[in-house]
């Protein structure tokens, strides 16, 4: 029955706090070799399932497996785990070879075979001479380097990362984060990730799952998620997207009209009608970088302009957000800058393809 | 005269005025005159010679000294057990029970002593050595636990998670992670309970059996008959030993501190 290619698998697991529940029938498998991302706010359930899968919070119902066994009641010290936390948790009073070579010393390994192991995992990590220092002679990049080398090193079944670059300033973080996926491949150790950071999430999955209150709204690959959203709020969690309640008109000859409720019409895909169940309510759902600004209104083949005026303009840089009133609606918009960016109060046309016009079935969730 | 030489002599006066009978008495304890007063006459360490020879306040000493230490074992353990029950665990009452742990602090030693007293001849209890040092862990307990308690809640909980993670039960988390971590505030509780219960006198007058003195009754006794200089050098031996003991062992602390600190340097040059 249980499939010995998945690292872990929850069957129908539930957590509850008194009244509360904080997870709510999920259903997940993390495939062997793959990293599987938790996405969501805080509060929607991804560091409790994390905490169930580690064995640090007991599962209400359902099933929870490891390697096709039935861990329920496996205390954690009794599950192969690595975990890494977001504030590195290690041993302050204890040696940065101490500290690595912990686990080894409750696995029974020999001696000799400790002190290979601690270098190996350190010349992983890109820290080799560091075994003799204390944790707290490190800065924080290279203490979570040294979190991430004693859970590997006694190879567990599944790793388990909760936000383990949250604490770490925005460069270092982008480095740790191709350094932990190199690892990661590296070794083709199933693990969990989980972040309330999209780009993170985007980045490194082979497996995206978006929690919200204690559900999962959608789960696949990061680039199906971003491009087909299946909720208004993965939509809107992932990037900047413009969800208005719309009718389907009929379909013409390549694409079919979204008539939405401020007035204009959009155009979309048979792609995206397929979706909606055969059901004329949808609501159209255009990502904010999706929507291409210019002076002049240049329509191609199934592509719309929409006229309509810049409100504000927020510079980032190399790209600037724009939210842009037609019809009386605000739009996002995300362009990159040429030159200089749209000024604010100035005419302007958005134009939307049909195929970046995603559909969602009925005009609520 | 500006207000800050005001507050120097304010300080200097308070100062004075605490530490001065101190003083007085650790002179008097090297004088070599039977009758104390100034101007001292003569540097003598008679006193503390006829100290060491006198039976009863060498028994005292010994007492207190078991007496001490075996109510700071009990209150360190005691203690150290009830500040992580307060700090890890959740369970009904626990407010309630915390508030009791600490009261002993807010009520007056004399109502405590009493009350222990009370109860213990409603059980129909003589008084034992006992009885004295379940009063003496009674008072010393808040101590250790509001220590204890206080550099627990610093220790992050992901440390010991972590350690189970790795694979050591719970019992061996807290050898090898939770008590080296939380040591310092153990041997501060341990010292803290071990010179409160030398000191003490109000509860061991109350609880003491007939026949047993500790240095602070044994002293109360000799000077309701006359003011011998021997209680001057019994004084000052006092001073020194409730001093010197938390002194030590902050050094102790200190240089296995810099010595591993040291150890780790070296260590890293080499590298």
């Amino acid at each position: 029955m249980a499939d010995t290619t998945n690292a872990v698998e929850l069957q129908n697991v539930v957590k509850r706090y008194g009244e509360f529940t904080a997870v709510k029938r999920m259903d997940l498998t993390v495939p062997d070799n793959s990293f599987v991302t938790f996405l969501g706010p805080s509060g929607c359930g991804k560091t409790t399932t994390l905490r169930m899968i580690a064995g640090l919070t007991d599962v209400t119902e359902g099933d929870l497996l490891i390697r096709g066994k039935r861990v329920n009641n496996l205390p954690i010290h009794k599950r192969n785990l690595g975990l890494v936390f977001q504030n590195y948790a290690l041993f302050p009073h204890k040696t940065i070879f101490d500290n690595i070579a912990f686990g080894l010393k409750y696995r029974k390994v020999a001696k000799a075979d400790i002190a290979k192991k601690v270098t190996d995992a350190l010349e992983l990590v890109q820290l080799p001479h560091v075994a003799d220092r204390y944790p707290n002679q490190l800065s924080g990049g290279q203490q979570q380097r040294i979190a991430l080398a004693r859970a590997i090193v006694i190879e567990p079944d599944v790793l388990l990362l909760d936000e383990p670059l949250s604490a770490l300033d925005a460069n270092l973080r982008e480095e740790m984060r191709v350094e932990l996926k190199r690892i990661q491949r590296e070794l083709g150790i199933a693990t969990v990730f989980v972040t309330h950071d999209q780009s993170e999430a985007l980045a490194m999955s082979d497996k995206l799952v978006v929690m919200n209150n204690g559900i999962v709204e959608q789960e696949g690959a990061p680039e199906d998620v971003y491009n087909n959203p299946a909720s208004a709020f993965v939509a809107d969690f992932l990037g900047h997207s413009n969800i208005i309640a719309a009718n389907l008109g009929s379909p013409n000859a390549a694409f079919t009209s979204v008539n939405l409720q401020s007035g204009e019409t959009l155009l979309t895909t048979d792609e995206q009608t397929a979706k909606t169940k055969g059901s004329t309510d949808v609501r159209a759902v255009v990502r904010a970088e999706k929507i291409q600004l210019s002076d002049q209104s240049d329509t191609g083949e199934g592509v719309i302009a929409i006229p309509g005026k810049i409100k504000t303009v927020d510079y980032l840089g190399q790209q600037a957000r724009y939210f842009v009133t037609a019809n009386g609606r605000d739009w996002q918009v995300i362009n990159p800058i040429d030159a200089r960016p749209h000024k604010e109060g100035a005419d302007i046309f958005m134009h939307i393809a049909a195929r970046n016009c995603v559909l969602l079935p009925g005009h609520q969730d | 005269m500006s207000g800050w030489s005001m507050i120097r002599i304010a300080t200097i006066l308070v100062y004075l005025f605490l530490f001065a009978p101190v003083a007085v008495v650790i002179l008097l304890a090297f004088n070599a005159n039977q009758f104390g007063g100034f101007p001292i006459e003569g540097f003598s360490l008679r006193w503390f010679e006829a100290l060491w020879h006198n039976d009863a306040i060498v028994r005292a000493f010994k007492t207190s000294l078991l007496l001490g230490f075996l109510t700071s074992m009990v209150s360190t353990t005691l203690g150290t057990m009830a500040a992580l029950a307060m700090v890890r665990y959740d369970f009904p009452g626990k407010r309630t029970i915390s508030t009791l742990l600490v009261a002993p602090i807010l009520i007056p030693e004399v109502v405590l002593a009493v009350a222990l007293l009370l109860f213990l001849q409603a059980l129909s209890m003589p008084k034992s050595f006992g009885l004295l040092l379940m009063g003496h862990v009674v008072f010393t307990l808040p101590f250790v636990v509001l220590v204890v308690q206080a550099r627990l809640v610093s220790i992050r909980r992901d440390v010991e998670e972590a350690a189970m993670s790795l694979g050591a039960t719970p019992v061996q988390t807290f050898f090898e992670i939770t008590l080296p971590l939380m040591l310092p505030a153990v041997m501060a509780g341990m010292l803290f309970s071990f010179t409160i219960s030398f000191d003490d006198i109000t509860g061991t007058l109350f609880w003491k059996p007939g026949g047993v003195e500790t240095v602070p009754t044994q002293i109360f006794a000799m000077l309701r008959n006359s003011i011998s200089p021997e209680i001057n050098a019994l004084g000052a031996v006092m001073v020194i030993f409730t001093i010197a003991l938390p002194l030590i062992a902050a050094s102790i602390a200190r240089v296995m501190a810099m010595r591993k600190l040291r150890a780790s340097n070296r260590k890293t040059q080499a590298a």
